[in-house]
C-alpha cells in the first residue's frame, strides 16, 4: 500500500519536527492543512466582494434612478454618475457576482478548502499524494482570483455578457464595452482557474485512491471523502470541456476564427465570420455547466452527511444508498446540460430527451433528502451552529430542488425560462445549500483547522440572520419571476408601458428582495468577525469537540507535519456508530477494535 | 465625499464597539466557565423551538406571497396553446407545493421533536430496504407522469405549423424589432446578411438588392474604390493604426464583394417576388385573433430571445442560425382588456436574452386585432409593399 511507503519516511519519530520558515509555513506551504486555509481566506475574501457586487445593483433594483451615495462610494463618477450606475456596469456587477461565487467561492473556496483540510485526515494519510501540485493548484486559483479581480478596473470596465458569456455578445466589444479588455481578461482568468481546478482535482482522486489506511476500505470511507472524490472525477472530466470553449472564443476574438461566429453586422461593421454556431458553445459551456451544480452541491451535501450524523448522534441512514445516490447524481449530471437550452433553437427532440434524463435526476436527489430526513427521526439532537446550517442546507436543497420540477419539464420552460424563477431556484438550490453547506463546514471544522473554538452564539445569531435574509431573498424572488419579469434587465420601466398592474408587482417585491438582502449581508459581518477573533482569541478546542467518530479528531490539536505522531491510525468499522447499542458512550471512533462478538453495522 | 468619511466612520465605529462587546462576553463566559463545545440544554431547546417557529413563519409568509403575488402578475394565458399551459403548470405547482410542505413540516417536526433530552438515547437505525424502495419508487412514479404529460404538451407546440400558418418573421438587433408579413403569396422572401444596406435593412434577397449591395460596397461611403483611394493617396497623412484598421477593412470588403458576385451569378429573379411584396413593420406588431402563426426568427447581430408572456411564446433568435415558434392568439387586446379590467394594458414582445446595455429597454408593442379590424389594418398596407418602399427610397 502506498500508504506504507508514505510510513517509510520516517515520521515514525515524533521529534521530526524540522523549523520551517515563514515562507515555507505560510506562502509557499506544501501541506494540506495550511493551503486548505489559503483556500479558505481566499475563497472568503472572494465571497465578500461578489456579495458586495450584488447589494450595489440589488440597490439599483430596488430603487432605479435614485443616485445613493453607497453605489458612489463604490463605483465613482465614471461608473455611476450621481450616484446611479451606468446600463453597462449593471451588466458587469451581474456577470462578475455570478462567476465570483459559482466558481472562486463555491467551487475553489468549498472543494479547496475541505477537499484540502479532509481528504488526508479522514483517510488517515500524512497528507496529499503530491503536497508541491497541491501548493501549485493554490498559486493558480490566488493569480486566477487576481485577474478577475483586475478585470473589473479596466477603462472599458468587466465582462458584462452575463457568468455564462454567451457569444456572440462575448466575442464582439462593439456590441458590449465588457467584451473588450475585461472579457479578455475574463477568459484568461477562467483558463487559469481550470488548470488550478484539474490539478487539484487529480490529486484528491489519486489521493483518496492511494493513500487510505489499513483497514479504511472504499465502503467505510466518510461520506464527506466520498462526495469529494466524486466531485473530483466530475471536475477532471467536465472542466476541461469548458477550458476548450474558452480557448475557441478567445481563437474567435483574437485570431478571426468563426467557430461560434455566423453572418454578424455590428456596429455597422459587416464581418465575414461565416458558418459558427453560437449553440456550440453554449453545448460546450454547459456540458462543464452543469456538472459544475453538482460540483458546486455535492460536497456541501459530503459535508452535512457527516454533521448531520454526528450532532443527531446517530448513523447516517442508508449509508451505501448515499453513496449510490451521490453516483448516480454524478453519473446523471453530465446527461442533462441541454436542458439549459430548451428554447434556444435546438432540436426539440434533443429537448425531449434532456426533459427526461433531468428529471430522473431528481430520484437520487429525493433519496438523499429522505435518508437525511430519517437520520433526524429519533436521533439525539445537538444544535450546534453547524447542525443548524445543515438543517438549513436541507430545507433550501428541497425548496429549490422541487421548483427544478417545473424548469425541467421543457413546456413549462417557455413561460418561465430567463426569467427571475430560474434565477431564484439556482439560488435556492446551488447557491444557499452550497453556502449552508460551507458554513457549516467552517463551523464544524473550525477546531480542526485553526485548534480553536469558534464563539457558538455569535454562530447562532449568525444562522438565524443568514437563513431569514435568504428566504426573504429568495421567495419573493419565484413570484417576480412568475410575473413575467426577465432576469438581467436594469430595471423594468418597459412594464410600465404596457402593464402597470406587474410593474408594481415586481417593484413592490425588488424593494423587500432588496432590504432582505441587505440585512443577510450585514449578518455576514458577525461571521467575519466571529471567525477572525476565533482564529486569534477563541477558546483553545478540545481533542475530539463533537464527539465524533471520523479519524481528524484523533490527530493531534497542534498541526503538525505528517498529521499524527508516531504510526498512522488503523481503522476497524466505518464511521458512523453513533449512539451504538453496547458501547461504552454514543460515539466510536472508527480506530476502536471491534469488541469480541461485536458485529460491524 | 463626506458621506464617504460617514460610511468609513462608521465602519471603523461599528468593529470596534463590537469587539469591546466580545472583550465583556469573553470574560463573563471565562467567569461562568462556559465551554464552546458543550451546547447546553438552554441553548439547544432554544434553538429546537425557534426552527419549529420558522418553519410555521416560512410556511405563512410563503402562503402571503401567494395570495398577494401568486399567478396575477403573469396574466392568463392569451394564445391557444397558452390555456394548456397553464393547466399543466398548476398541476405541477400543486405537486410542488405538497411536495415541499410535506418535507419541511417532517424535517423540522423531527428537529424540535428529537432535541436532545438528559438520559434518552438515539435510536441506532443504519438502513431499512423496504423504506428506500419505497422513497424510490413513489418520486419515479411521480415524475414519470410528470414527463409523459410534459413531453406531450411539449411535442405539441414544437410540433410543424399547419401549411396555412401565416408566416411571419421578426428580426432582431440591438435594440429593436422588426416584423416582415409574408405578404398575399404567404411566403417570406429570402434572405441573406451581406445584402444589408440603408435602404434594404432586411437585406432581403432581390436582384435588385444584388446589385445594390455590390455598388455600395464597391462605391459607397469608405466602399472598396474610396478606401483605396485613401490607401493610395500620398498627401493624405494617417496614423499606423488608421492605415492597418483600413488595410484590413478593405481585405473584409475584398472577400465580401467576391461571395457577393457569386450570389448574382446564383440568383434567380424569378424568386423575387417572394420577397418583393412582403410587408415590414416597426414599432408595433399587428395580430389577428383565431389566426395560427409560424413566426420564425432572425438576428443581425448578438443573440435576443423573443418573449411574449401573455402568449407564453419564448424563442432566442441567433444570428446565423434560424429558429421558430408557432401559435394562435386567441383573444383581442380589446377583450383581455375587459377581461382584466385594465385599460391600460397591452400586449408586448420583450428581449429576453441579455444582448448589452440597453437590452432591458428593447421592445414592441403588440396588438390582437379581431378579424375585421386586421382585415382593415392590412388593406391600409397594400401599397407599403418592400418593393413600394425600396423604390420609392430608391427615387
Amino acid at each position: 500500500m502506498a500508504a506504507v511507503a508514505t510510513e517509510a519516511h520516517g515520521h515514525n519519530d515524533s521529534h521530526d519536527h524540522h523549523e520551517e520558515s515563514f515562507v515555507s509555513k505560510y506562502i509557499f506551504s506544501q501541506d494540506h492543512k495550511m493551503i486548505g486555509k489559503q483556500f479558505l481566506m481566499t475563497a472568503i475574501f472572494m465571497g465578500v466582494v461578489a456579495m458586495l457586487l450584488s447589494i450595489l445593483f440589488r440597490v439599483q433594483l430596488a430603487w432605479p434612478g435614485e443616485g445613493s451615495d453607497f453605489v458612489s462610494f463604490f463605483l465613482g463618477e465614471q461608473w455611476a454618475p450621481g450616484g446611479v450606475m451606468k446600463e453597462d456596469m449593471y451588466l458587469g456587477l451581474v456577470t462578475i457576482h455570478g462567476t465570483i461565487m459559482v466558481f472562486f467561492l463555491l467551487t475553489g473556496g468549498l472543494s479547496g478548502t475541505f477537499s484540502n483540510l479532509l481528504i488526508p485526515f479522514q483517510i488517515g494519510a500524512r497528507d496529499m499524494a503530491s503536497g508541491f501540485l497541491n501548493m501549485l493548484s493554490y498559486w493558480f486559483f490566488f493569480l486566477s482570483s487576481i485577474l478577475m479581480l483586475v478585470s473589473m478596473f479596466v477603462e472599458s470596465g468587466p465582462a458584462m455578457a452575463g457568468w455564462t458569456i454567451y457569444p456572440p455578445l462575448s466575442a464582439l466589444p462593439q456590441a458590449v464595452s465588457g467584451s473588450g479588455l475585461g472579457m479578455t481578461l475574463w477568459l484568461f482568468s477562467m483558463s487559469v482557474f481550470i488548470a488550478s481546478s484539474l490539478i487539484g482535482s487529480l490529486n484528491y482522486i489519486v489521493t483518496v485512491l492511494n493513500l487510505r489506511t489499513k483497514g479504511m476500505s472504499m465502503t467505510r470511507l466518510p461520506l464527506t471523502i466520498w462526495a469529494f472524490f466524486v466531485t473530483a472525477i466530475l471536475g477532471v472530466l467536465s472542466f476541461p470541456v469548458l477550458l476548450s470553449a474558452a480557448l475557441l472564443l478567445i481563437m474567435d476574438r483574437m485570431a478571426g476564427t468563426s467557430f461560434f461566429l455566423s453572418d454578424i453586422i455590428v456596429g455597422g461593421e459587416m464581418l465575414t465570420q461565416h458558418g459558427g454556431s453560437p449553440l456550440l458553445f453554449q453545448h460546450l459551456f454547459w456540458f462543464l455547466g452543469h456538472p459544475e451544480v453538482y460540483i458546486v452541491l455535492i460536497p456541501a451535501l459530503g459535508l452535512s452527511s457527516e454533521i448531520i450524523s454526528t450532532n443527531s448522534r446517530k448513523p447516517i441512514f442508508g449509508y451505501r444508498a448515499m453513496i449510490g445516490s451521490i453516483l448516480a447524481i454524478a453519473f446523471l449530471s453530465f446527461i442533462v446540460w441541454a436542458h439549459h437550452m430548451f428554447i434556444t433553437g435546438m432540436n426539440p427532440f434533443l429537448g425531449s430527451v434532456f426533459v427526461f434524463t433531468t428529471l430522473l435526476i431528481a430520484i437520487p436527489s429525493a433519496v438523499k433528502v429522505f435518508n437525511y430526513i430519517t437520520t433526524l427521526w429519533k436521533g439525539s439532537i445537538v444544535f450546534t451552529p453547524a447542525m443548524l446550517f445543515t438543517i438549513g442546507l436541507v430545507s433550501s436543497f428541497i425548496s429549490g430542488g422541487v421548483t427544478g420540477i417545473i424548469l425541467a419539464d421543457a413546456a413549462l420552460d417557455i413561460m418561465v425560462h430567463d426569467t427571475y424563477f430560474v434565477v431564484a431556484h439556482f439560488h435556492v438550490v446551488m447557491g444557499l445549500s452550497a453556502v449552508f453547506g460551507m458554513f457549516a463546514g467552517v463551523y464544524h471544522w473550525f477546531p480542526r483547522m485553526f485548534g480553536k473554538m469558534m464563539n457558538t452564539s455569535l454562530g447562532y445569531v449568525h444562522f438565524w440572520i443568514t437563513i431569514i435574509g435568504a428566504y426573504g431573498v429568495f421567495f419573493p424572488m419565484h413570484f417576480v419571476g412568475l410575473a413575467g419579469a426577465p432576469r438581467r434587465y436594469y430595471n423594468y420601466s418597459v412594464y410600465g408601458d404596457f402593464d402597470t398592474e406587474t410593474f408594481n408587482i415586481i417593484m413592490d417585491l425588488n424593494v423587500i428582495i432588496t432590504y432582505f438582502a441587505i440585512f443577510a449581508a450585514l449578518g455576514q459581518l458577525v461571521f467575519l468577525f466571529n471567525f477572525f477573533y476565533s482564529i486569534f482569541k477563541g477558546q483553545v478546542a478540545p481533542q475530539n469537540p463533537w464527539r465524533s467518530n471520523t479519524l481528524e479528531w484523533t490527530a493531534p490539536v497542534e498541526h503538525i507535519h505528517g498529521n499524527w505522531h508516531g504510526e498512522l491510525p488503523t481503522v476497524h468499522r466505518w464511521p458512523y456508530d453513533y449512539s451504538k447499542p453496547g458501547a461504552d458512550e454514543d460515539f466510536v471512533p472508527q480506530n476502536v477494535p471491534l469488541k469480541e462478538g461485536e458485529e460491524e453495522h | 465625499m463626506e458621506s464617504k468619511l460617514l460610511i468609513i466612520a462608521v465602519i471603523i465605529l461599528g468593529v470596534i464597539a463590537v469587539t469591546r462587546l466580545m472583550k465583556v462576553y469573553d470574560l463573563s463566559s471565562k467567569l461562568g466557565n462556559k465551554n464552546e463545545a458543550e451546547i447546553s440544554e438552554r441553548h439547544n431547546r432554544l434553538n429546537a423551538n425557534l426552527l419549529l417557529l420558522f418553519c410555521a413563519s416560512l410556511f405563512i409568509g410563503f402562503l402571503w406571497l401567494i395570495v398577494h403575488f401568486g399567478w396575477s402578475g403573469r396574466g392568463p394565458a392569451a394564445s391557444a396553446h397558452g390555456h394548456g399551459l397553464d393547466v399543466l403548470y398548476n398541476v405541477n405547482f400543486a405537486i410542488v407545493l405538497f411536495v415541499f410542505f410535506l418535507t419541511h413540516i417532517f424535517l423540522f417536526y423531527f428537529a424540535f421533536k428529537y432535541v436532545r433530552k438528559p438520559g434518552v438515547k438515539a435510536y441506532y437505525f443504519t438502513h431499512s430496504n423496504k423504506l428506500e424502495v419505497i422513497w424510490t419508487a413513489v418520486p419515479a412514479v411521480v415524475l414519470f407522469i410528470i414527463i409523459i404529460f410534459g413531453l406531450r404538451s411539449w411535442n405539441t407546440i414544437t410540433d410543424d405549423a399547419a401549411p396555412e400558418a401565416i408566416r411571419l418573421e421578426l428580426f432582431s438587433k440591438q435594440f429593436d424589432w422588426t416584423a416582415r408579413y409574408s405578404g398575399t403569396d404567404n411566403r417570406l422572401g429570402k434572405f441573406d446578411y451581406k445584402l444589408t444596406t440603408d435602404n434594404n435593412e432586411l437585406a432581403l434577397l432581390t436582384t435588385n438588392t444584388i446589385d445594390s449591395a455590390i455598388q455600395n460596397m464597391d462605391y459607397g461611403i469608405n466602399g472598396i474604390h474610396d478606401l483605396e483611394a485613401k490607401l493610395n493617396n500620398p498627401e493624405l497623412v494617417v496614423s499606423a493604426k488608421e492605415r492597418s484598421d483600413m488595410m484590413t477593412t478593405l481585405d473584409r470588403k475584398g472577400r465580401l464583394i467576391r461571395l457577393l458576385h457569386q450570389m448574382k451569378g446564383r440568383h434567380d429573379s424569378k424568386n423575387d417576388a417572394y420577397a418583393w411584396d412582403d410587408i415590414i413593420q416597426k414599432d408595433t406588431l399587428y395580430l389577428c385573433k383565431g389566426t395560427p402563426y409560424e413566426l420564425s426568427f432572425r438576428s443581425k447581430d448578438v443573440i435576443h430571445s423573443a418573449y411574449f408572456p401573455e402568449f407564453r411564446v419564448q424563442m432566442n433568435t441567433v444570428p446565423g442560425f434560424p429558429t421558430r415558434f408557432k401559435f394562435t392568439p386567441d383573444i383581442t387586446t380589446k377583450e383581455y382588456q375587459d377581461a382584466n379590467k385594465d385599460s391600460d394594458f397591452n400586449f408586448a414582445l420583450l428581449c429576453n436574452k441579455i444582448c448589452g446595455g440597453s437590452h432591458y429597454k428593447m421592445k414592441m408593442a403588440v396588438v390582437v386585432l379581431s378579424p375585421v379590424e386586421y382585415k382593415a389594418w392590412m388593406k391600409t398596407k397594400s401599397l407599403a409593399t418592400f418593393k413600394d418602399k425600396y423604390f420609392a427610397k430608391a427615387e
